[in-house]
């Protein structure tokens, strides 16, 4: 029988979309050591209040050295049939090196889990005929989530994964024993839906491939976002903010092959009189990105956190309506919601500093260190 | 023969109060007040009275009203009097009765079953006062995607010629011939002033406004009245005019009383000659003749402006407006039903076409559906009566709007429907050179930007109500709206959901 109980649904009420308000983390080693999510689950925590126990999850970057070449796919499976369905299909247009269960902690107490699974897959070069392989890839991503009732794909990036859940991110982690894995690279995410029973799926990270995104926000113009990516053949399926977020990213670096310093004037773009001000070259590059891409500018309160393999990138809205706190300690790169989480896990800072709306703060892997820059050079509006 | 008609108006005139200064007749252009020699008082030929009100507002005493005559025909659903007298008019004329003005028929007007958005508690409200609220709009072709070099950050894709408006609001086609030089001038310099742009209509533009052809756009219609290169090149952009909302599938006709010779030099025909526009354009007779004169067009300018088709709202504006985008147009202009004209067949006016606002709906969502939406700029027209409309237009998903009557009224009119007589009181839509002085092109030109600026204020509260502060991210965004009153199919069509779901 398909299962279709509230608690299995993202966004039942079917509302324009998923409204809520969270807690955010993220660190990253930019030498590209890696370090147990101790810290990062401390500094979730400490955050509680922000969230209000209907969804919490991480993503980790450089999790899965061993299958480093292939696609981790993390599922959740609310029915035994779901997971046949997808296991065949994963079978007929995959290479599958590794199937196995996820390993949890069964003495957590958390409602409604579902089954968790996981895969390592490498596309069959006949199902590719040719298209690259990330397109293929997310193609059968949409795939399962939208045709197979009950399965849901949550992970499908490469030497990463995201763990989430429905219950206050500091259970998440224990339930996964989070504890355990390591990563150069990680994100968290603390969650206050309002109009969620408390879907897993729901929850954030949201991922695609190895792009993860999780979002503070209400995002005013979702309406429009959603309609534009859709004519690029985004299905918007969860009816939320931060899907749209992660398919911009996609569309705008990925397939457009946009610079992330550009893809951010998109989505956060400078006011029409900070790019009278511009000298000309840049003025031309920026209107053209408002002119032609002005239907993906994310309007409305937000703080992301979007990274992918290497790189970690916070930014607000234009007009910061949502807190975000970013710091540096030697090779560790800090973003959080609240200073005080940064501060609980390291004590001393290099820096710490609150960016400009609008303006992204970047980590990268490798010799430089913490790149803050200001794709956006004036202030804006509000400090 | 004699007129079956009843009076329309009652002139009432204080006698306390009338002060016999002959105001009223000289402000009347229909010829109803007049001094009666034999009594010497000033006295009314009721029957001439279109309410226009303008002896009402130039009376220093304040001692004219106008009234309906209230005179009962018996009731009937079916006969109503507007009926009844359109039938005992044309049997006293025998011709095609003529109207000015857009339809006065109660077709569902949609704007007033959509209500919007605001924020609450899990976002908030921006305040324009505080913070900046941006209404720039640029019209014109978009690429699907931009090329940007990596690292350097320059940009490799040349886009087609973008034309910014601070405000999405531009003033529609009136012709000159149709309305006066003053008019224009009045439009040129508010369009000026508020930065957006007026469009001349189908008459060309008088050389005295060249100055003003930054913010110009040239129409180019079926009789392609003063079409010659100057004028081509001397505006913002370009439109060619296929059909109107007020007359959809029909010509114009400016008679040739009202082709004066600085009309006639502007138009470039004969003085006094009757100027007559084709129903179709006559090298349009399919679309690929449609994507010729665009292409045409755009040689001519050495392709520095946006062309933009100007359509009627019709049964399958949707996929002419694909055929349009397709044809090489950079912008597609849909007039409505509600749409306005000098001049126009009352049975046209009152029946053929759509609703602006089911339009919209309709050709946005199909060019997003054959994803070549930002392959163009929609402008909507057609009955836009204030700032809600506006607004209401974007989030269907148009650019911006083109305002025509409201432009009028703001100038004076009182859309007493009379404009194809030639004698508008108000001296908008008239040649009459005794009438036309009555438009002051400074104050014209104050009072539209005024208008301007209140709905740009107004549309700044409304959007920061929602809690976006840029216009691109309304447009289209149908998720702040929400229908009342409206059947499934309506809100299907519009896209929109019930209010309360
Ligand atoms: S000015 Fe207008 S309202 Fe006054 S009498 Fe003449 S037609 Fe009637
Ligand atoms: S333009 Fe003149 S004639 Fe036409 S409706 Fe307005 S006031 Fe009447």
């Amino acid at each position: 029988m398909i299962d279709r109980d509230m608690n299995k649904l993202n966004n039942p009420y079917n509302d324009d979309k998923v409204i809520s308000a969270c807690s955010l983390f993220g660190m990253m080693d930019v030498s590209g050591k890696v370090f147990s999510g101790k810290d990062i689950i401390r500094a979730i925590a400490n955050m509680h209040v922000r969230s209000n126990g209907l969804g919490g999850g991480f993503a980790v970057y450089g999790l899965y050295p061993r299958y480093a070449d292939y696609y981790a796919f993390h599922l959740m499976y609310m029915n035994k049939q779901a997971r046949t369905e997808t296991e065949d299909l994963l079978k007929e247009n995959f290479h599958m090196v590794l199937a196995e269960e996820i390993p949890v902690n069964p003495c957590i107490a958390v409602s409604n889990a579902p089954g968790l699974w996981r895969y390592f897959l490498e596309p069959e070069a006949a199902s590719l005929n040719g298209r690259p392989a990330d397109d293929f890839v997310i193609e059968k991503v949409m795939q399962i989530n939208t045709c197979i009732e009950g399965a849901f794909v949550f992970s499908s990036g490469k030497n990463m994964g995201v763990f989430k859940g429905a219950a206050y991110p500091e259970d998440i982690a224990s339930y996964f024993r989070l504890e355990e894995y390591a990563g150069y690279l990680w994100t968290a995410h603390g969650r206050f839906p309002t109009n969620t029973p408390g879907w897993w799926g729901g929850a954030h990270p949201f991922n695609i491939l190895d792009w993860t995104v999780v979002h503070n926000g209400e995002i005013s113009s979702y309406g429009i976002n959603r309609r534009y990516l859709e004519m690029f053949g985004y299905a918007c399926t969860l009816q939320t903010d931060t899907e749209v977020i992660a398919y911009a990213v996609d569309l705008l670096m990925r397939r457009h092959k946009l610079p992330l310093e550009a893809a951010v004037s998109v989505l956060a773009p400078a006011f029409w009189e900070e790019i009278e001000r511009m000298p000309a070259a840049k003025q031309e590059l920026h209107r053209a990105l408002r002119t032609v891409y002005g239907s993906l500018l994310l309007n409305g309160p937000f703080t992301v956190i979007i990274a992918r393999q290497g790189e970690m990138m916070g930014l607000t809205d234009r007009i910061r309506l949502r807190p975000l706190t970013a710091a540096t300690r030697g090779d560790m790169f800090f973003l959080s919601s609240e200073e005080s989480a940064i501060r609980l896990v390291c004590p001393e800072l290099d820096r710490a500093w609150i960016p400009m709306g609008g303006e992204p703060v970047i980590a990268r892997l490798g010799g430089t260190k913490v790149v803050a820059e200001g794709a956006v050079a004036a202030a804006k509006g509000a400090c | 023969m004699k007129t079956y008609l009843p009076n329309r108006f009652i002139v009432e005139r204080d006698p306390a109060r009338c002060i016999q200064c002959e105001v009223c007749v000289n402000q009347c252009s229909f010829d109803v007040n007049y001094r009666d020699a034999d009594e010497d008082e000033v006295r009314s030929r009721e029957e001439n009275c279109v309410g226009c009100h303008r002896c009402v507002l130039f009376c220093p005493t304040r001692a004219l009203n106008i009234r309906r005559t209230p005179l009962d025909y018996r009731e009937n659903a079916n006969w109503r009097p507007e009926i009844i007298e359109d039938i005992i008019r044309q049997a006293e004329s025998g011709g095609i009765l003529l109207t000015g003005m857009g339809t006065d028929k109660a077709h569902p007007i949609y704007w007033d079953r959509l209500v919007l958005n605001a924020s609450q508690v899990t976002n908030p409200s921006i305040d324009p006062l505080r913070e900046p609220m941006e209404l720039r709009t640029y019209l014109g072709r978009k690429p699907d995607s931009l090329t940007v070099e990596p690292g350097s950050l320059a940009l490799k894709t040349k886009l087609a010629p973008q034309v910014a408006i601070e405000v999405p609001i531009l003033f529609s086609a009136l012709s000159y011939g149709a309305v006066s030089i003053n008019v224009h001038k009045s439009l040129a310099r508010a369009a000026t002033e508020m930065g957006t742009l007026f469009n001349t209509g189908e008459g060309g533009l008088h050389r005295k406004l060249y100055k003003y052809g930054a913010n110009t756009i040239c129409q180019v219609a079926s009789g392609r009245f003063g079409v010659h290169p100057d004028y081509l090149n001397v505006g913002r952009i370009l439109e060619i005019k296929i059909g109107q909302g007020a007359k959809p599938g029909i010509g114009g006709h400016l008679p040739g009383e009202k082709v004066s010779a600085e009309v006639a030099a502007t138009r470039m025909i004969p003085k006094g000659t009757d100027a007559l526009s084709p129903a179709p354009q006559h090298d349009i007779y399919s679309i690929e003749d449609l994507a010729q004169l665009i292409s045409a067009l755009k040689e001519a300018t050495n392709y520095t402006k946006p062309v933009s088709v100007k359509i009627a709202a019709v049964h399958n504006a949707a996929a002419i407006a694909s055929g349009i985008a397709r044809a090489g147009a950079d912008i597609i202009a849909l007039d409505g039903i509600r749409g306005a004209t000098g001049a126009a067949p009352k049975i046209i006016r009152d029946n053929v076409g759509i609703p602006i606002e089911l339009a919209i709906a309709a050709v946005d969502t199909r060019l997003r559906q054959e994803g070549i939406r930002n392959q163009v700029s929609l402008i909507a027209a057609g009955g836009i009566r204030n700032s809600g409309d506006v607004i209401k237009a974007i989030a269907l998903g148009a650019d911006a709007v083109y305002i025509g009557t409201a432009a009028l009224v703001a100038l004076g009119c009182t859309v007493c429907q009379q404009c194809h007589t030639g004698k508008c009181a108000w001296g908008i839509c008239t040649s009459d050179l005794r009438l036309t002085k009555r438009i002051n092109p400074d104050i014209g030109a104050q009072r539209l930007v005024n208008l301007l600026r209140g709905w740009s204020l107004e549309i700044k509260e409304m959007l920061g109500g929602m809690g976006v502060n840029a216009l691109e991210s309304l447009r289209g965004n149908r998720l702040h709206l929400r229908g009342v009153g409206l059947t499934d199919t309506e809100l299907e069509i519009l896209g929109v959901k019930m209010a309360g779901a």
